[in-house]
């Protein structure tokens, strides 16, 4: 029914993408001509292109708008992500230009970069077709190879980056299979139009293609969220990566993860909720047991956040696994909390590293709460939201990804959930351990933070503070966010 | 209805106080100590309206008062409020908190020498916790305040604590995260099957869930209490927390932390599930008489006085479990004022334990002997408490027993009973013997020979435990009085769901409250609670409540 006839084009719907790109390339430009060492100006300047970006994606808050011929969406759950893009980028930044300098590795292409990264990111979570879904993808990952392999002087950097460039382009693989069999079976590669033509045809459930596509997208984005048993690529290019760098990956690329996931199998697949349900119910299981059992054993803190990032997505998972409104909600809230948390935690594991990431392990801390009473303390805020203790956000996150669960049916579901965050408690309470119960060995002097670190982890601190008291307007924009 | 909200202030009263403590220097100690003091001096004084307010004329007599109730989330399928409120029961649990709290802080002026600042803020933290735990009616705030009780916990046994400490610590946070996790799905459940709406307590106890539900529900929450309690056999945290904690820690453990868990059952687990309730109360009597024995003959071998102290505590833990599960008004009534009891007596021993380990640096019964002549004043406040901890009559512990056993004995759980009250003389065996080890015979170890009495502040710490024991012991009336309504609908709350299937059966004759009717009592076969016809109680409830409806106060009574 359509003639040949250039599609409606309506530039307002990617307008916050267009100006992040924008500015990401005038930072480039910037970075050319502005000589000098010292590359701090430039994560400000993106800081404040990144509120520019939010501000724009927010005032797109409302009723949703599709363009380009119903492939790109500007839509409540696109904005909600993209805010969190936002907010996990900014972040990061914060918390970069210390941790590079002591590296040695501040080349001002850094803060480009990462904008590069979220744009790919907003442009998965906005996408309504698999090809944007996939070229987002894309754009994201290759900045995130590039990322972790930053520190070119480390080998254990450089590791990460090849290692996650391998194990990224084979799960692409995968991905771009999954889709092209769907568009095999349902000739179309438009969300909407997948959706109508399973609804048309409910055969094609039985269509080995279709069934087949459909797994081996399931298993591209399980990939790219680090549900095991996909998990295997991530611990080590979490620890090898710099940590502003991992702090950045654990939020913002597995929320859009999700958001490219959820958007596809929620809504391409209506028909087979209850399949999906069990599918993910089986992810949700492994995915939470196999990072926390793993995580236990841990003695570097980062590479324990490491696993402990597997487990916190098994934890959406089970929200996931739901398939109902308050999981995807909760998932929303989570990601944003967890983005917090995490990414603040990640902020003292900066300030308690040396050069070349010595001093990370949780032995090195004894000591640490009574000689940096004010960052220890922010730090077990942060272990505790993340362990899903009250008053905190971690905690408000989990109870509404369980209670969907329970909602759905699947008590199991989440009895097996609460009592993997009850096996996580032991890890995270085992830094505390150090950190307040162990008399130091050797004297050791931490570095205090700096204004900008210091920035990163008021702003962090208060959030998960904020959302684990008074989470109830979060939780109602998360709730709209995701009534399609 | 009273117009400040008082309860918000209790609980909050002590938060400000934690946040004042961060801008204080933290090697100005005399300052630390002087605000945390001064902090619960205010709450304890605070929380004293309430004893004279409650039940006021024109009141919901027994009922829940001094109500508080504001929406605070309301997102997705949930509703929860910010919903306070206290009756008869949790009333003496708040004074307790507030009363025990300066007590506890006060004993650390000399014990705790490093990091006062943190510890400090720890205990206030806690009380913060403590007050919120008893005086939520909404049950996700009140879980959000249960946990949070854990962490400062934690950091007081694992900071401060013995050579164990953090063993003591992990173990003691893990043991009940977990169970309070699995309650966390109960609970989740439970508001599911209730449909929409809030997270009140009393909308839950109007619900009639099928008994299967019930069944997994009260296991879900009864473990979580029961872990708290402790009761035998999850009681294996508690000898390691009490041992390791610093003493206001174990002070606090004991005298309230552990009235959390017998809190529970009566607020949560029995009312909310009759049904299930009934059917376990064979299981839970069980295992507390278990408790009471096992606990005792263990208590009678330790070499450590403080653990010694903790196992005694198992032991009264497992009579208050008894006396609550006796479910009539003695039983209950006993078993309420038990935990009063056991929170005066058992926190006075354990500051008794704290004095003598700051002079000697060791709690092993054999490095003492004939202190008792070298600490006149010592040797008769551990007399006094010993003696209240054994339960002679005149002090606290006699009334609570006492009235734990008649109870149980009436009820269905005669056979408990009988064997629980061999506890009543294996207490005498273990507490008389460690006194008669410590504080008699030659004084013959010359590290006990230059051992000084009780100075001014530790005397004065004792004197209102003391008075205490007395008073309660002597003349418990007021505190029975102002319990006994909200006791009655408890009891017939609990009993409500029996009632409805027993409804065929013709209304047994009213008693007055505080006497049941004997051939009633003799005709229930042990452990058969079924078997119980749950009318008396129920038709003796004041002010005409209807049979089968335990009076919901209505919400709207907040205001």
């Amino acid at each position: 029914m359509e003639t040949i006839a250039m599609p409606a084009i309506n530039l307002a719907v990617i307008m916050p993408e267009i100006l992040l790109s924008c500015i990401a390339m005038v930072l480039l430009l910037v970075n050319v001509f502005v000589p000098g060492k010292n590359k701090a100006y430039l994560g400000y300047l993106s800081i404040i292109g990144l509120a520019v970006t939010a501000a724009s994606a927010v005032g797109g808050w409302g009723p949703s708008v599709s363009a380009f011929n119903g492939s790109i969406v500007q839509d409540n759950f696109a904005i909600f992500f993209k805010v969190i893009f936002l907010i996990s980028a900014g972040l990061a930044i914060l918390i970069s230009d210390r941790y590079m300098v002591q590296e040695d590795c501040n080349q001002g292409e850094l803060y480009p970069m990462i904008l590069f990264a979220t744009v790919g990111m907003m442009l998965m979570a906005a996408g309504t077709d698999m090809m944007v879904i996939f070229l987002g993808l894309e754009l994201l990952s290759i900045c995130l190879y590039v990322l972790s392999g930053w520190n070119r002087a480390s080998l254990a950097s450089n590791e990460a980056g090849l290692k996650y460039f391998l194990l990224g382009a084979f799960s692409t693989g995968f991905l771009l299979y999954g889709m092209a069999l769907t568009y095999g079976a349902t000739g179309s590669t438009k969300i909407m139009a997948i959706s109508a033509y399973v609804m048309g045809n409910p055969g094609v459930a039985s269509n080995p293609l279709f069934v087949v596509g459909m797994l081996l997208i399931a298993v591209g984005f399980s990939f790219k969220i680090a549900a095991a048993p996909f998990h295997m690529w991530t611990p080590d290019v979490y620890q090898g990566a710099p940590t502003p760098m991992t702090a950045f990956m654990s939020a913002g690329p597995k929320a859009a993860g999700f958001a490219a996931f959820i958007r596809v199998m929620i809504f391409a697949f209506p028909m087979l909720r209850a399949e999906w349900g069990d599918l993910l119910w089986i992810l949700a299981v492994l995915t939470m047991t196999v990072g926390n059992i793993i995580a236990l054993s841990q003695d570097n803190v980062k590479r324990m956040l490491a696993y402990s990032s597997i487990a916190h997505a098994g934890y959406a998972l089970v929200g996931f696994a739901a398939v109902n409104a308050e999981g995807a909600a909760g998932i929303l809230f989570y990601m944003l909390s967890y983005a917090f948390m995490n990414i603040g935690a990640f902020a003292v594991i900066i300030l308690i590293t040396k050069k070349g990431e010595v001093n990370g392990n949780v032995q090195d801390l004894a000591g640490f709460g009574h000689k940096k009473p004010l960052l220890a303390m922010v730090l077990s805020i942060f272990l505790f939201s993340l362990a899903g203790m009250p008053p905190t956000a971690g905690f408000i996150g989990k109870f509404y990804l369980f209670s969907a669960a329970i909602k759905a049916g699947y008590v199991w579901l989440a009895i097996i959930g609460v009592l993997n965050s009850a096996a996580s408690l032991y890890y995270y309470l085992r830094v505390m351990v150090f950190m307040y119960m162990k008399d130091p060995t050797e004297d050791f002097e931490w570095a205090g933070a700096t204004p900008a670190i210091a920035v990163c982890l008021l702003v962090a601190v208060g959030a998960t503070l904020v959302l684990g008291v008074v989470p109830g307007t979060v939780l109602e924009l998360a709730q709209k966010a995701v009534q399609f | 209805m009273n117009q400040l909200p008082l309860l918000s202030i209790l609980t909050f009263t002590p938060l400000i106080g934690a946040i004042l403590l961060l801008f204080v220097n933290k090697n100005s100690h005399g300052v630390l100590r002087t605000i945390a003091m001064a902090v619960t001096v205010v709450t304890f004084v605070l929380s004293l309206p309430l004893i004279t307010g409650y039940n006021a004329p024109g009141s919901d007599i027994g009922g829940f008062q001094y109500l508080e109730n504001v929406p605070w989330i309301a997102a997705g399928p949930f509703q929860m409020s910010y919903h306070l409120g206290i009756d008869g029961i949790s009333l003496w649990l708040v004074i307790l908190t507030t009363f025990i709290m300066p007590i506890a802080i006060l004993s650390t002026y000399t014990a705790v020498e490093e990091k006062v600042k943190e510890y400090m803020i720890c205990l206030l933290l806690l009380e913060v916790g403590m007050i919120g735990t008893f005086i939520s009616m909404d049950l996700f705030l009140f879980y959000i305040f249960w946990e949070i009780m854990l962490i400062p916990m934690y950091f007081m046994i694992g900071i401060w604590g013995g050579k164990n400490r953090i063993y003591a610590a992990v173990k003691f946070f893990i043991y009940t995260a977990v169970g309070s996790l699995l309650m966390l799905v109960a609970l989740i459940s439970l508001y599911f099957k209730a449909g929409g709406g809030d997270f009140s307590i009393l909308r839950f106890y109007q619900l009639h869930l099928d008994p299967a539900t019930q069944m997994w529900m009260f296991l879900a929450f009864a473990l979580a209490f029961a872990i708290k309690v402790p009761m035998f056999p999850l009681h294996t945290w508690l000898p390691d927390a009490h041992t390791e904690a610093p003493t206001a820690g174990s002070v606090i453990l004991a005298a309230v932390m552990l009235k959390c868990g017998t809190y529970g059952y009566v607020r949560f687990a029995m009312p909310l599930f009759p049904d299930a309730n009934a059917q376990f109360t064979p299981l839970i009597a069980t295992l507390s008489v278990i408790g009471i024995i096992y606990a005792s003959l263990v208590a009678m071998v330790q070499q450590d006085v403080k653990k010694l102290v903790a196992y005694s505590s198992v032991a009264h833990l497992g009579f208050v479990m008894l006396g609550v599960y006796a479910l009539n008004q003695q039983g209950v009534t006993g078993g309420m004022l038990q935990m009063l009891n056991h929170g005066v007596s058992t926190g006075a021993l354990f500051l008794i334990v704290g004095f003598i380990y700051e002079r000697r640096h060791t709690r092993a019964i054999s490095d003492f002997g004939g202190l008792a002549k070298q600490m006149p004043v010592f040797a008769t406040m551990f007399m006094i408490v010993t003696f209240s901890s054994i339960g002679l009559p005149g002090t606290n512990g006699f009334v609570g027993e006492f009235l734990v056993l008649l109870g149980s004995f009436e009820s269905g759980l005669r056979w408990y009973a009988i064997i629980a009250t061999s506890g009543v003389i294996l207490s005498a065996v273990y507490m008389l013997w460690m006194f008669q080890r410590v504080m008699f015979g030659e004084l013959n170890n010359p590290k006990n020979q230059t051992l000084k009495d009780l100075n001014a502040r530790e005397v004065a710490i004792m004197l209102p435990l003391i008075f205490l024991i007395f008073f309660l012991g002597i003349y418990p009336r007021p505190i029975i009085d102002s319990m006994a309504p909200s006791i009655d609908r408890l009891i017939a709350q609990t009993k409500v769901q029996k009632q409805v299937a027993e409804a065929a059966m013709p209304a047994a004759m009213a008693l007055p409250p505080g006497h049941m009717a004997v051939p009633e009592a003799g005709a229930a076969p042990a452990g058969m609670p079924e078997g119980h016809p749950a009318m008396p109680e129920a038709g003796a409830a004041p002010a005409g409540m209807p049979a089968g409806h335990p009076a919901i106060p209505a919400n709207n009574e907040a205001k």
